[in-house]
């Protein structure tokens, strides 16, 4: 087995995480770069190992008795169970717990100006006083100051690396933490859809990947041709669902993207 | 009628996650796959790794259809890494890939080739002695290469070949594939000398030799500092003394003085005189002033003599070869040396010689010979792959990094493994090394050598649907 690994991008300041199915890219901007990266490095040594450790309870359906031990598994039950009115399992917010976990190492008893943990485009971001950040994502530049409470951005869809049960090509959500966003933007992907349409090809999920914690559940793999109105109506239900999430304080903000189509779901 | 149920899944030990994988899936990584019941691997990080280090945006998602932008081909390299391999090399090489370059249809043979003659060359930047030439070295106790011919200020060792791989004992052959493969991939390997020392090797890094981290390597021996700055100090200091190992040098005795009419100073050197100004065993080998063992340089000073022009107030400086120690003495009444400070004016020459010293490193060259059946993969008659590589037709890459290929019969080439994308290397429990292989020509001059182009394929078409073996191996891109 291949064990963790960081290393320096060439461009000398991004720096490559890298273990299994895990590869982050992080960036601090300002002083005590050299220890973040120490404290950071040390967490992720045994990030995976953590998330494996539990991974049969994390594959289950939320459920708010189950108690997990790690830091990081913590972190996926706490941000999946606002949403847990629906089926979730914690591996929803993974990529995004992930991402928060090692922002949180990395900022720990340390000054830093700015910093980001990109978990494959789930991303967790730290923004000291007057600091900003831009992230171009799938529906078009978003740029969060340091006085707005998102600390977290996340994209899903079925062209994503993870199973999707909706058609979206990308849902971008901004959130108080990146595992949140993360839960956020799978659900919201998840119900942006045009049910039992015959151009939508779905397979069940365990003929994918046979440990998919979405089991049996029909994810996916194609989307062919649709009308305007099947499109149109995809995103609004994706939209209905964003705004109540957005009323209940749940998301700080959302965009949804099919066929070059996009909705924005913000407070203003 | 009984049929054996091929495996529909099967567990990946890679890394601690363990994934299930479906036939014709790759696991949770996207880097590993179930290809007929076998975990290969399919890396498209390969990729998606270049365009991080290119500074592009990534986004995780396929290429099919997001904005109707196309992969460019000439900012995606494919490389072999993860490719597969067949062998013996019956059938077309896994990716015969077409791209259009600079208007140019341009073909690019992709293979994961087995390298059974192949090994490294390892150069160690340390006037250290490592061991005697042909001195055999170590991997956990077997015999793995020797120690060959050393170069200016540097020890090298030849490791790996088809006689340790395949020639000896089974823990032989594995201990040194498990060497040659841990060092490609750039990660330190502890070698042992036989009647010398230890020594952790990691490409692109400092040696360290018997537990010491080598820091930089030397301007020059004694002597040769003498010859680069006897004229900067001539007029600042009435004598000055290179403190070496090797040679400790004189300029008032030196040639390189004597041409400048450099005068006498009456100063003794206990060492074994080699020619004027050139001494050797000055002291033994350490850790002190220019790798010897002293830590005071006048220890190495005779009495003064009157009759060659030693006198009260003589200046003198004594500076190692890496301008790591100087020290400035004048003799006192009693011709006693008697340390002063550094005058403004002698500092820089000594700062200048510690800025000529480069970092001490270790390099690794993989070299290996893609002579034999490997060729036919990429054409149907093997010797025109050969001529066309010497005629510089056709260009030799690993991993996308550039090769020296060596004159003469077969393909052999070297390549600089820093160069190398990470891990680009594996291996084969024959034993011996699987190294990335491309062969990139003109898809015209491609033809002419008997290329199998009814298997050329669009590098758009491989980036999105892959190899044989499924449809995993994808291109992550910016988008507009």
């Amino acid at each position: 087995m291949i064990g963790p690994q960081v290393s320096t991008l060439s461009d000398g300041k991004r720096l490559h995480f890298h273990h299994g199915p895990t590869d982050l890219i992080v960036e601090i901007f300002g002083s005590h770069r050299e220890e973040a990266r120490e404290q950071a490095t040390e967490r992720f040594q045994t990030v995976l190992t953590g998330l494996v450790a539990e991974l049969p309870k994390l594959r289950c359906r939320y459920d708010r008795k189950t108690r997990f031990r790690d830091s990081t598994t913590r972190r996926m039950q706490a941000a999946v169970a606002p949403f847990s009115e629906v089926f979730i399992t914690p591996m929803a917010s993974v990529a995004g717990a992930v991402a928060d976990e090692i922002l949180g190492a990395l900022t720990d008893g340390l000054s830093i100006r700015k910093a980001y943990v990109n978990n494959g485009g789930d991303i967790a971001f730290h923004l000291g006083d007057g600091q900003s950040l831009t992230v171009a994502a799938p529906t078009g530049s978003v740029v969060i100051t340091h006085d707005s409470d998102a600390r977290g951005l996340a994209t899903s869809g079925w062209r994503g690396r993870s199973h999707s049960l909706g058609i979206a090509d990308a849902v971008t959500v901004v959130a108080r933490d990146a595992a949140s966003a993360d839960a956020a933007a799978t659900l919201i992907a998840n119900a942006v859809d045009v049910p039992d349409h015959p151009a939508v090809k779905r397979v069940p999920a365990r003929e994918l990947a046979p440990d998919s914690d979405l089991g049996e559940q029909l994810v996916t793999v194609d989307v062919g041709g649709l009308k305007r109105s099947e499109i149109e109506g995809a995103l609004a239900r994706g939209v209905a669902l964003a705004e109540r999430f957005l009323m209940h304080e749940k998301i700080l903000g959302a965009t949804l993207m099919l066929n070059g189509q996009t909705r924005a779901v913000t407070l203003s | 009628m009984t049929d054996t149920p091929r495996p529909e899944k099967i567990r990946c030990d890679a890394c601690p996650v363990m994934c299930y994988i479906a036939e014709g899936r790759a696991g949770a990584c996207d880097r590993y796959a179930n290809e007929n019941g076998k975990i290969i691997r399919c890396d498209p990080l390969t990729i998606l790794d270049r365009r991080i280090a290119k500074g592009d945006p990534v986004k995780p998602f396929l290429a099919a259809d997001w904005d109707g932008v196309n992969a460019p081909g000439d900012e995606v390299v494919v490389s072999a890494i993860g490719a597969g391999t067949t062998y013996p090399d019956y059938k077309p090489a896994p990716f015969i890939v077409s791209s259009e370059i600079e208007g140019v249809d341009c073909v690019t043979v992709v293979t994961e080739a087995i390298f059974s003659y192949c090994g490294v060359k390892v150069k160690i930047d340390t006037d250290r002695h490592l061991g005697a030439e042909a001195a055999t070295v170590r991997f956990d106790g077997e015999a793995i290469g020797h120690v060959m011919t050393a170069e200016y200020g540097s020890q090298m060792l030849s490791l790996g070949g088809v006689d340790h791989l395949t020639g000896g004992s089974k823990p032989e052959g594995r201990k040194t594939c498990d060497a040659l493969m841990a060092l490609c991939n750039k990660e330190a390997v502890e070698l042992t000398v036989d009647g010398g020392s230890t020594v952790v090797v990691q490409a692109g890094k400092p040696p360290i030799v018997d537990g010491e981290t080598e820091v930089r390597m030397r301007v020059g021996c004694g002597s040769a500092t003498i010859g680069m700055f006897a004229s900067q100090w001539k007029g600042l200091v009435d004598e000055v003394v290179v403190v070496d190992d090797h040679i400790t040098g004189v300029v008032s005795e030196h040639q390189a003085g004597k041409v400048i009419d450099w005068p006498d100073t009456g100063i003794r050197i206990l060492g074994r005189r080699s020619t004027p100004g050139r001494y050797f065993k000055v002291a033994n080998p350490g850790l002190g002033w220019g790798g010897t063992d002293i830590s005071d340089p006048l220890s190495i000073l005779g009495d003064w003599r009157v009759a060659k022009g030693a006198r009260p107030g003589l200046t003198l400086l004594m500076v190692s070869t890496t301008g790591e120690h100087a020290a400035y003495y004048e003799l006192d009444d009693n011709l006693t040396p008697v340390a002063k400070a550094m005058p403004e004016a002698l500092q820089p020459s000594v700062d200048l010689i510690a800025q000529n010293c480069e970092p001490a490193l270790c390099t690794v060259l993989f070299m290996g010979g893609a002579g034999g059946s490997l060729r036919s993969g990429v054409t149907k008659n093997p010797i025109n792959l050969t001529q066309s590589v010497h005629d510089e037709k056709t260009r030799v890459t690993v991993g996308g990094a550039p090769v020296y290929v060596w004159p003469g019969g077969g393909i052999t080439v070297m390549v600089d493994v820093t160069q190398t994308p990470d891990n680009a290397f594996g291996y084969v429990p024959t034993p011996a090394l699987v190294a990335p292989l491309e062969f990139t020509t003109s898809r015209i001059d491609y033809v002419q050598l008997g290329g199998h182009d009814g298997s050329v394929r669009d590098l758009q078409e491989v980036l999105e649907n892959g190899g044989e073996y499924g449809k995993y191996f994808r291109i992550l891109r910016d988008e507009k």
